[in-house]
């Protein structure tokens, strides 16, 4: 298996490497060792390869990630899997803030907790989180599903569009215009579905759906304060 | 004897907001329109140049060369972008205008040799392929942004704020999202589309610097990454965005244009152009960045004046947005069709307004289809009219501000420098730190 070690190379030439020589080379699978924390590893991927990244990362680790399986051996920092289209991203520990923010596809997975802004601004992402998510969590998420196992913060989907979440624990509060709703077949199937993909085992009987209620659609009078 | 009647108009409570109560109070809503702010404000009018004479000599103002050449991007990026003319058409979003007009820019522009700019909503096939420089906004929305087409653009311009409305996001009201526009931005046909006053993934200027390096990273370096600035705080906006790596920074005054925002935000926030350009110019020679960092500058660039102003004052180039839409034919009594120009003043009646008045391009029933989406209004836009059109507004500006810099005695428009300005009022000295014509006074700085 390629190694690349960024004590020895900077995060710029490990990704004009990712970018410009990978692709064709016919790697399947690499490693990238000693991150330390450095920001925007391999960000801007475009190959399909699995990548294990031995540690902990900065700020967007895979940030627009296309066609990549890339997975995290320690916790990451702000807007993992930012605006991510394709491929997978899979934290092992836990996430920091604005994960998968405006993420247009993909899975992204986060074995722990996540902070503040989970799913912001969705645009089809799916994403699974093993533990807990910060408050102000899908905030204009416009499309996409969300699987929280653990507990959701504070606002949680405001001002939301057609995404939709899916909650195991408890949520302190919903965001404007969110509300809880039945959980219908296709429902639980989603949540079976994701929860293979992610790997964890829960009963998807045990998650409440929360979607938007499309009030704040159109602006009108009586949104006041909300719209 | 009838009785005289006199009629005398409050200056407070004057019909203009006699109206707008009696608007609130019917709605309960604010107003929502496009365009810019309307209300007198200091601007490049107040300032006048003094041109050569006997301490210095203009050069010949039909023969003799003056460049235009403006090169955007040298502090960092591995490919800068090479304009033809220092004068570039601003961000604005296909939704806001439509895919035809989107063409028309990119036609004009590529044939005067300089940029046009997407918007919110991602970058069109249409756009792409007509605009040789296309600058690609990274927005707080994120509708349509995508690593495909960050790839493709030549230079990517991050939008913290607008001129029209600092601190506000954008606004797409539901009459123009649609089927495509919807798809776009990944959302439903006919909802208003909000677009967020902050970026998802980064907060403060810290991570303004962390955000600038992804999108460095994502692109190998290669292109110029600007940061777009509503005019408030500028002075301090500028620096930090320099801190953050920018290659360029764009102010956008208060005058500059929208598609649809409160009408109290393009009245009441964020300070004039003139005032913004000169606080922009102050940081990056307080950091020693003037000319490692270019400065763009836009809100209200109507004429070529403007333009050479905003290069004297330090400005490297401007971005145009209203000036533009008004020579496809924006607020013009009539359109263009197979070679017939077509009334349009019962179109503009029916939205409540005027040729020459109209703001209301929310509505997205532009009535000389430039701002729509409407299938029908649309073709009101002949992308070749509009192109040609916009190439001749973009040339002229360019000829008179290479004949003022001749006037002035400059070979190169970037030699322009505040020294050829005077100002016609305290307030335009005082915002531009420009003396007051015929004295040396800058209040503030220089005693009468
Ligand atoms: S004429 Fe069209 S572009 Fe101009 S202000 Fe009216 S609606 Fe807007």
């Amino acid at each position: 298996m390629e190694s690349l070690d960024l004590h020895k190379i900077t995060v710029r030439e490990l990704n004009q490497f990712l970018h410009k020589e990978l692709p064709g080379k016919g790697v399947k699978k690499l490693e990238i060792l000693n991150p330390d924390g450095v920001h925007s590893i391999a960000a801007g991927m475009d190959t399909e390869v699995d990548i294990d990244i031995q540690g902990h990362g900065g700020y967007y680790v895979g940030g627009m990630n296309k066609h990549a399986n890339i997975t995290v051996h320690g916790n990451v920092g702000w807007g993992v899997a930012e605006n991510m289209m394709s491929g997978t991203v899979r934290v092992k520990g836990f996430a920091s803030s604005a994960a998968g923010a405006s993420g247009h596809g993909g899975t992204l997975i986060i074995e722990g907790d996540t902070s503040l802004r989970c799913g912001i601004s969705m645009k089809g992402i799916d994403i699974v989180v093993g533990g807990s998510i910060g408050n102000f969590s899908g905030f204009m998420a416009q499309a996409g599903r969300m699987v929280i196992c653990g507990d959701a913060g504070d606002g949680l989907g405001d001002s939301m569009y057609e995404a939709v979440f899916y909650v195991r624990g408890n949520i302190k509060s919903l965001g404007a215009d969110a509300q809880i709703e039945p959980m219908t077949d296709a429902d639980y199937a989603a949540v079976q579905e994701l929860l293979n993909r992610a790997g964890f085992k829960h009963d998807p009987k045990e998650f409440k759906r929360v979607a938007g209620a499309k009030k704040l659609y159109n602006w009108n009078a009586d949104a006041n304060q909300e719209y | 004897m009838s009785k005289k009647l006199v009629l005398e108009e409050s200056a407070g409570f004057n019909q203009k907001v006699i109206e707008y109560v009696h608007r609130a109070s019917a709605t309960g809503l604010y107003e929502i329109r496009g365009m810019g702010a309307k209300r007198q404000l200091p601007s490049f009018d107040d300032l006048v140049f003094l041109a050569g004479s006997a301490s210095r000599y203009p050069l010949e103002g039909y023969r003799e060369k003056c460049t235009t050449t403006t090169v955007l991007g040298t502090r960092f990026a591995k490919k800068p972008i090479e304009l033809a003319i220092p004068i570039t058409v601003a961000g604005m979003s296909f939704g806001a205008l439509s895919g035809r007009v989107k063409e028309a820019l990119g036609r004009a522009a590529t044939e005067m040799g300089t940029s046009t700019t997407t918007g919110d909503g991602g970058m069109t096939p249409e756009e792409r392929q007509s605009s040789k420089t296309l600058v690609y906004q990274c927005l707080p929305s994120r509708y349509g942004f995508n690593p495909d087409d960050l790839r493709k653009a030549d230079a990517i311009e991050l939008v913290i704020g607008q001129g029209a409305k600092p601190g506000g996001g954008g606004m797409l009201l539901g009459q123009k999202v649609t089927k495509r526009v919807a798809g776009m931005r990944t959302l439903p046909v006919g909802v208003d589309q909000r677009s967020a006053c902050r970026h998802p993934d980064w907060t403060g200027p810290d991570d303004l610097a962390i955000k600038v390096a992804e999108l460095r990273e994502i692109t190998d370096w290669e292109k110029p990454i600007y940061i777009k600035v509503g005019a408030t705080r500028t002075f301090n906006d500028v620096k930090l965005a320099v801190h953050a790596g920018a290659d360029v920074i764009v102010v956008d005054g208060m005058q500059g244009g929208t598609a649809a925002t409160q009408t109290v935000f393009i009245e009441h926030i964020g300070i004039p152009t003139l005032a913004a350009l000169r606080q922009a110019v102050d940081a990056l020679e307080d950091m020693n960045m003037r000319g490692k960092v270019q400065l763009i500058v836009s809100g209200g660039i109507r004429t070529g004046a403007d333009v050479a102003k905003a290069l004297a004052m330090g400005a490297d180039a401007v971005a145009i947005g209203q000036g533009v839409l008004l020579s496809l034919g924006c607020n013009s009594s009539s359109y263009v069709q197979n070679g017939q120009h077509i009334d349009a003043t019962a179109d503009y009646n029916a939205l409540g307004t005027a040729p020459g008045f109209c703001h209301h391009c929310q509505t997205g029933k532009c009535p000389v289809g430039v701002t729509t989406q409407d299938e029908i209004l649309e073709q009101r836009l002949e992308p070749l009219v509009g192109a040609k059109r916009l190439k001749n507004y973009l040339k002229t500006l360019n000829m008179e501000l290479t004949t003022v810099a001749r006037a002035c005695g400059k070979s190169n428009v970037h030699h322009l420098e505040k020294e050829d300005l005077v100002a016609l009022t305290l307030e335009a000295a005082a915002m531009a730190k420009i003396p007051l014509a015929g004295t040396n006074w800058i209040p503030g700085v220089s005693p009468f």
